[in-house]
């Protein structure tokens, strides 16, 4: 396998689990730990890795606070939606920013401690930004599935021990 | 009453009475009254069938898609699997008369045995096999001539050696590379050689193709599309292992028209046809399955990577696998033959794998591992079977 051919595989790989060791990799993938570990360096220099994330069971955890927000923009003259998005994407509170066909422009996600919290961000802080002319918020209430794991265990199923 | 003094009259047949269990089953006996086994015994895929599949038949059964098909399998299924065939073997068949699906690639096999088999035939095959071949053979009242398959040749079976074996009652060469248990494949210059031997004597060939799709060297095209040979070829495939649908038991044979037809009445008589809803979640795999398809191949390979250093690292060597999810560890170096190396394992380290002999008795001195379960459990297991080996040396 070539280089390109071996990142795409390590991607693969650490997109379903991002803690896999470096000596698995290589098993798996018929290489070295040390030429592994050298192409996730390149890998995270050319910012294709951005960070390793745990996925969390929100409900299993603390009180945080999700909501979405639609947030209808002024595109500028130069930069289009780049410099809107980008600024918001600054405040800690906006976990990602999406540019979005539709009926509105761009699509957050706010984390907040509690509902009193993200309202609050949404008001004295999104909704009062140059070039932000709409605002709406949906609280998410409930959450079944994250980054392709689904939350829920329902599929039990044990195989026969030995079959031919 | 119970004593009558009349002795009880046999009623199974002696042909019957005279097949051996298959010696998985033994070990299975065993394996159930253990807990916190890990098997690598399993010959069946770990990963659920993909869902898109499932909703299909969950689909077919809502909207009340629950009667027979057509005895030749729901004529949309057959023109999937024709044009699959085209785009993915190399295979040209007619939808209409040149393919039948049926119970698993397990009833394939038995009706075509019943189609061309007289008393007394004889069928080459090679060993070590899958546990089925001799006995199918056997309940047809012809006769199994077991090839032998050696290490050597990454068990790839060998012209000489089935020169050796041919006689004029030879009519059928059974052919299943990628093979279960050894993971053997075949090039194309092998299957060559296969097609110019069955040409010369005259043999119809049956190729077992179920774990073609799970194949780890460039695919080359299946052997009925050879010159020649697609007249005295029938080509057994399935859904089973490429699409994890074992338990909806869809299998599908394609060849001759004549070959077909026989194998129809065999199938209308004894089976009427395959289950409609099963039908319809394979439609779904052929169409859409591709991506899910691709996804486990590469997950199996990853893992056939990491079981084969691993293997030959404890001291127990086996070839890289081109094929299927099995390793064909040789085991003779702990100076156990198989069936104990086997039990040994079980019993005192709990991990269950099955043994070479199962599969011929030519596997004596091997056993079969499946990778077909996860790379932790397979990591846990080769942590064991390095232990048993240590103490053993």
């Amino acid at each position: 396998m070539n280089d390109d051919a071996l990142k795409k595989e390590i991607v693969a790989l650490l997109r379903r689990n991002a803690r896999i060791p470096e000596k698995e990799l290589a098993d798996r993938l018929n290489s070295s730990a040390e030429k592994i570990a050298a192409l996730i360096r390149e890998l995270e220099k050319d910012r294709v890795i951005m960070g390793y994330a745990a996925i969390i069971n929100q409900e299993a955890e603390n009180g945080e606070v999700r909501a979405i927000i639609e947030v209808g923009v002024q595109p500028e003259r130069d930069t289009g939606f780049d410099t809107i998005a980008e600024r918001l994407g600054k405040f800690p509170e906006v976990h990602s920013v999406y540019l979005v066909s539709g009926h509105y422009d761009l699509r957050l996600e706010v984390v907040g401690q509690s509902m009193q919290d993200v309202a609050s961000f949404v008001s004295s802080k999104l909704a009062s930004q140059p070039g932000v002319k709409s605002t709406a918020t949906y609280f998410l209430l409930k959450k079944y599935k994250e980054a392709g794991v689904q939350i829920s265990k329902d599929e039990h199923y044990e195989r026969l021990k030995i079959v031919p | 009453m119970s004593d009558s003094k009349l002795s009880p009259k046999q009623w199974v047949a002696p042909h019957i009475a005279g097949l051996p269990r298959s010696g998985i089953r033994d070990f299975f006996e065993l394996v159930k009254t253990m807990d916190d086994v890990i098997s690598l015994g399993i010959g069946e895929p770990d990963f659920v069938t993909p869902w898109h599949i499932r909703e299909a038949c969950i689909y077919a059964i809502n909207h009340g898609y629950t009667s027979y098909t057509s005895n030749l399998g729901d004529p949309r299924l057959r023109k999937a699997i024709c044009k699959y065939s085209a785009e993915n073997f190399g295979l040209e068949y007619k939808p209409e008369n040149e393919c039948i699906v049926t119970v698993g690639v397990s009833e394939a096999l038995d009706i075509v045995l019943r189609a061309v088999l007289s008393p007394g035939d004889e069928v080459l095959y090679h060993e070590p096999c899958y546990v089925s071949y001799a006995p199918s053979v056997r309940m047809t009242h012809a006769v199994p001539v077991p090839v032998l398959t050696r290490e050597e040749n990454d068990f790839v079976l060998q012209v000489e050696d089935l020169e050796k074996a041919v006689t004029p009652r030879s009519k059928v060469l059974l052919l299943n590379y990628p093979n279960n248990p050894t993971g053997a494949g075949m090039t194309l210059a092998d299957k060559q050689l296969m097609a110019d031997f069955a040409i010369r004597h005259d043999l119809l060939v049956l190729s077992d193709e179920i774990y073609e799709e799970l194949s780890y060297i460039p695919r080359t095209p299946s052997i009925a599309s050879l010159p020649g040979m697609k007249e005295r070829t029938v080509t057994l495939n399935g859904f089973s292992k490429a699409f994890a649908m074992t338990g909806f038991r869809i299998g599908y044979a394609c060849g001759p028209v004549d070959l077909i037809e026989a194998m129809m009445k065999i199938h209308q008589y004894s089976m009427l046809c395959a289950s409609s809803i099963a039908q319809a979640a394979a439609i779904e795999a052929l169409q859409n399955g591709q991506g899910p398809r691709e996804d486990m191949r590469r997950e199996y390979e990853q893992r056939r990577n990491v079981i084969v250093k691993r293997l030959n690292e404890i001291g127990l060597p086996c070839f890289m696998p081109r094929g299927a999810f099995y390793v064909f560890p040789r085991i003779s170096s702990t100076g156990l033959d198989s069936a104990t190396f086997a039990k040994r394992l079980l019993q005192e380290k709990h991990v269950a794998v099955v043994p070479g002999t199962a599969f011929g008795s030519c596997g004596e001195g091997f056993v079969r591992c499946s990778y077909a379960t996860s790379l932790e459990e397979i990591e846990i297991a080769m942590t064991r079977i390095q232990e048993l080996v240590s103490a053993l040396s």
